[in-house]
C-alpha cells in the first residue's frame, strides 16, 4: 500500500505529472470572478465563500481523470488487480494520493485567495477547516467517477456530468460553514454534517469504485 | 411459477404484449378524464385558476421520484440476480423519468411565477428536482457512452445505487441550505392540511393516469430495447462465424 | 509432482458470447503449456479469466491463492520512473523477492537508472518480463511474451523461463513463435471453440448477446 502511495506521489510530482495545475486553475478562477462581478469589496466578500468552494471543487475535478486513466492505458491496472492488494484498498490509496497532490495544496492555498476576494477575517479558520474536511470526499467521489468512466473515449466530460451532482451535499455544507463563519453565526453544525458525509464517503465509496473498476477491466 | 420467470425475454415479450394495450387504454382514459375533470373544478379562493396546474405538476413529480426508485430496484435485481430484462427495464425507464422531472420543473416554474413572483426560486423542493434531473442525465449518458452492454448494465446499476444515496442526501442538504417557499405535501394525511375533495379526486385520477402512462411507455421502451439487443446478438453471432 | 493449476470444463466469454468452452487441463510444477489457435479464438480471454480479471462463464479453476502472475500486452511501466523504480514498485506490491536477481537475469543492469520512456520497445518488454520474476509467484500466465524481442532476447527469455520451471514453477503461454522450449506441451484451442448457445440447455447466458440470441 505504501509502495503504491509513494509511486503515485512520485509520478504526480515528476515532470509531466500535472502537479500544480489544479492550483493554477484555482488561482485563475478566483482571479476571473472579480472581473465578472465587479471589483466592489462588499459584494466580493459576500460571495467569497461560495467562489472559493466552487473554485476548489472545479480544480479538484480537473485532475480526476488521471487517477485511473494512465494506469489503465499502460496495463498497470490489470497488474494491480491481480496483486495481493485488494482493489478497494488500491482505490482508496489512489484517492489519497490525489488528495495529497491536489486537495491538500488547495486547502493550504485557499486563504491566500480568500484575501484576494475580501473574505471576512473570522471566516479563515472555518475556510481551512471546511476545505480540510470536505476535499477528501471530493477526491474519493472523483475516484468513483474516474473508475466508472476509465475505459471510455471522451470519458472526461461524462465524468464531470456523473461526479458533479455527487458533490452537491459536500459543497452545500462546506460553503455554508464558511458563510456562517463569515457572518459570525455558528458554523459547527455544518462542519459536523460535512465531516459525516466525508466519513461515509471514505467508508463506502471505495467498494463502489472497485466494483466499477472490475467491470471496466473485464 | 415464480415472478422471476418474467425475466425470461420470451416470456416477457409475450406477457408485456398482452398487457400493453390495456395499459395504453387505461393511461389515455385516466389522464384525459382526470385533466378534463381537473379543468372543470372551481377556482381556488387564494390561488385562482393557477391551482389547476397541480393536475400536471403533482403526478409528474410523483412519477419522477418513483421512476428513480423503480430504476434502483431493477438495478439491484440486475446486480443480484443477473436478469437481463431487469437491466433493460431500468434503461428504458430513465428517459421517461427525466421527462417527468422536466415536466415537474417546468410546471413548477409556471405555477411559481404568479404565486411567488418569480419563474425560478432556489427552493429546496425545486432544487432537489433539478439535482434529480442531473442524476437522470448522467445515468442516461453513461448508458449511451459504454459500448459493451454487459459493462454498461453493471456500471449504470452501480451509478444508480450511489446516485440514490446522494440524491437523498442532497434532498436534506438542500433543506438545510434554504428553507424555501414551497407548500407542504399536497396529499398529507394529517387532517386540516388536506386539500379539498374537489381537487383531490381528479388529482387521484391523473396520478393513476400518469402511472399507467409510465407503465405503457416502460413496456414499449423495454420491448424496443429487447428487440434491439436481439438484433445486436444476431449480428454478433454472424460476425463470429 | 504438485499440481499448480487445474482447470475443469472452463467456458469463457468475450463480447457477451462464449468464446471457448469445455476447456480442461492441468499444470504441474515444472511444466509449461503453450496455447495455440487462430486469431480471435480467445487465448487472451482464457488467460485473463485465469488471472481473475474477468469471471468465468462456467467451470472451475483451481489454484492456490495468489499463485498466478499475469503479463498481458501492456507491461505496466511508468515512463517517468526509472527501470529500478518500476521494478521495485512491483516487487513491493507483490511482496516478492528483491529486484537484483531479476535485473541481472534480464540483462537490465546497465539500464537500471534509465527512465522507462528512454527504453526501446524490446527493452521495455524485457523489463515487463523481469516484473514477473519479482512477483515471486509460481505460475506465469503470459500473453505473447516475445512481442518486439530480438532473437537474443527470446533466447534469454527462454532460459529464464527454463530456470523458473526448474525451480518448481509453471507457465501458460499464448504465443505463435517457437520459444526453443522443446519440453513445452502444446494445447490447441481450436477444438474448444464454443458453439452457438443452446437456449433449452438451462445454461446461464454469458452476456446480453447470449441472453437475447
Amino acid at each position: 500500500m505504501k509502495a503504491l502511495l509513494m509511486r503515485d506521489l512520485r509520478l504526480a510530482t515528476r515532470a509531466g505529472g500535472g502537479f500544480g495545475l489544479a492550483l493554477a486553475f484555482f488561482l485563475i478562477v478566483c482571479t476571473l470572478v472579480p472581473f465578472g462581478v465587479g471589483p466592489e469589496g462588499g459584494q466580493l466578500s459576500r460571495i467569497a465563500p461560495g467562489i472559493l468552494w466552487v473554485g476548489a471543487l472545479l480544480a479538484c475535478l480537473l485532475s480526476l481523470d488521471r487517477i485511473f486513466a494512465l494506469d489503465f492505458e499502460d496495463g498497470s491496472l490489470d497488474l494491480l488487480a491481480t496483486a495481493p492488494l485488494p482493489l478497494e484498498g488500491a482505490v482508496a490509496i489512489k484517492a489519497l494520493a490525489h488528495w495529497l497532490t491536489t486537495g491538500l495544496p488547495l486547502v493550504i492555498f485557499a486563504p491566500v485567495l480568500g484575501v484576494l476576494l475580501h473574505l471576512p477575517s473570522p471566516a479563515y479558520p472555518w475556510l481551512l477547516a471546511s476545505l480540510a474536511l470536505g476535499t477528501p470526499a471530493l477526491s474519493m467521489l472523483g475516484a468513483f467517477g474516474a473508475a466508472v468512466t476509465v475505459g471510455l473515449r471522451r470519458g472526461g466530460l461524462l465524468m464531470s456530468l456523473l461526479v458533479l451532482p455527487l458533490y452537491v451535499p459536500t459543497l452545500i455544507f462546506g460553503a455554508e460553514a464558511v458563510r456562517r463563519g463569515a457572518s459570525g453565526a455558528d458554523p459547527v453544525t455544518s462542519l459536523v454534517f460535512l465531516a459525516a458525509i466525508t466519513l461515509g464517503v471514505l467508508a463506502l465509496v471505495p467498494f463502489a469504485s472497485a466494483a466499477a473498476l472490475r467491470v471496466n477491466l473485464r | 411459477m415464480s415472478i422471476w420467470e418474467y425475466a425470461n425475454p420470451v416470456k416477457f415479450m409475450r406477457t408485456s404484449g398482452a398487457v400493453l394495450p390495456w395499459a395504453v387504454a387505461g393511461a389515455a382514459i385516466c389522464t384525459v378524464a382526470g385533466l378534463v375533470w381537473g379543468f372543470l373544478t372551481p377556482l381556488d379562493y387564494k390561488q385562482g385558476a393557477t391551482v389547476k396546474i397541480i393536475f400536471l405538476h403533482v403526478p409528474a413529480a410523483l412519477m419522477a421520484i418513483n421512476i428513480w426508485l423503480m430504476m434502483l430496484v431493477t438495478s439491484l435485481i440486475w446486480l443480484i440476480r443477473r436478469h437481463h430484462v431487469s437491466a433493460l427495464a431500468a434503461k428504458a425507464a430513465a428517459p421517461v423519468g427525466a421527462v417527468m422531472t422536466l415536466i415537474a420543473l417546468i410546471t413548477g416554474a409556471i405555477w411559481g411565477q404568479p404565486m411567488w413572483g418569480t419563474w425560478w426560486e432556489w427552493d429546496p423542493r425545486l432544487t432537489s428536482f433539478l439535482i434529480l434531473f442531473l442524476f437522470y442525465l448522467g445515468y442516461m449518458a453513461l448508458w449511451e457512452a459504454v459500448e459493451n452492454p454487459d459493462s454498461a448494465a453493471d456500471l449504470t446499476s452501480v451509478l444508480c445505487l450511489v446516485g440514490s444515496v446522494f440524491a437523498l442526501l442532497s434532498r436534506y442538504a438542500v433543506n438545510f441550505w434554504n428553507q424555501g417557499l414551497h407548500q407542504g405535501a399536497s396529499l398529507s394525511l394529517a387532517p386540516g392540511e388536506r386539500m379539498a375533495a374537489v381537487y383531490r379526486y381528479p388529482l387521484y385520477l391523473t396520478m393513476a393516469g400518469f402511472f399507467l402512462l409510465f407503465v405503457a411507455l416502460l413496456l414499449i421502451r423495454t420491448r424496443t430495447e429487447i428487440r434491439r439487443r436481439r438484433l445486436a446478438a444476431l449480428l454478433a453471432r454472424e460476425m463470429r462465424k | 509432482m504438485t499440481t499448480r493449476l487445474a482447470v475443469r470444463d472452463l467456458a469463457v466469454a468475450r463480447g457477451g458470447l462464449r468464446a471457448v468452452e469445455g476447456l480442461s487441463f492441468s499444470l504441474s510444477a515444472g511444466q509449461a503449456l503453450v496455447l495455440r489457435g487462430p486469431n480471435g479464438i480467445g487465448k487472451t480471454t482464457v488467460l485473463r479469466t485465469l488471472a481473475g480479471l474477468q469471471p468465468a462463464v462456467s467451470g472451475e479453476v483451481e489454484a492456490p491463492a495468489e499463485s498466478l502472475a499475469y503479463a498481458g500486452h501492456a507491461d505496466g511501466l511508468k515512463s517517468a520512473l526509472s527501470v529500478t523504480e518500476n521494478l521495485r514498485f512491483w516487487s513491493d506490491v507483490f511482496g516478492g523477492p528483491g529486484i537484483d536477481a531479476a535485473l541481472e537475469r534480464m540483462n537490465l543492469r546497465e539500464l537500471a537508472l534509465r527512465p522507462a520512456h528512454a527504453l526501446s520497445a524490446g527493452q521495455k518488454r524485457r523489463l515487463g518480463l523481469a516484473r514477473l520474476m519479482v512477483t515471486g509467484r509460481p505460475v506465469w500466465l503470459l500473453d505473447e511474451p516475445t512481442v518486439s524481442l530480438d532473437t537474443a532476447s527470446v533466447a534469454l527469455f527462454a532460459s529464464v523461463l527454463r530456470d523458473h520451471l526448474g525451480q518448481g514453477g509453471a507457465a501458460l503461454i499464448a504465443t505463435h513463435i517457437d520459444l526453443g522450449l522443446p519440453e513445452a506441451e502444446i494445447l490447441d484451442l481450436t477444438p474448444y471453440r464454443a458453439g452457438p448457445a443452446r437456449r433449452d440447455s438451462g445454461m446461464r447466458p454469458a452476456g446480453f448477446n447470449e441472453a437475447f440470441a
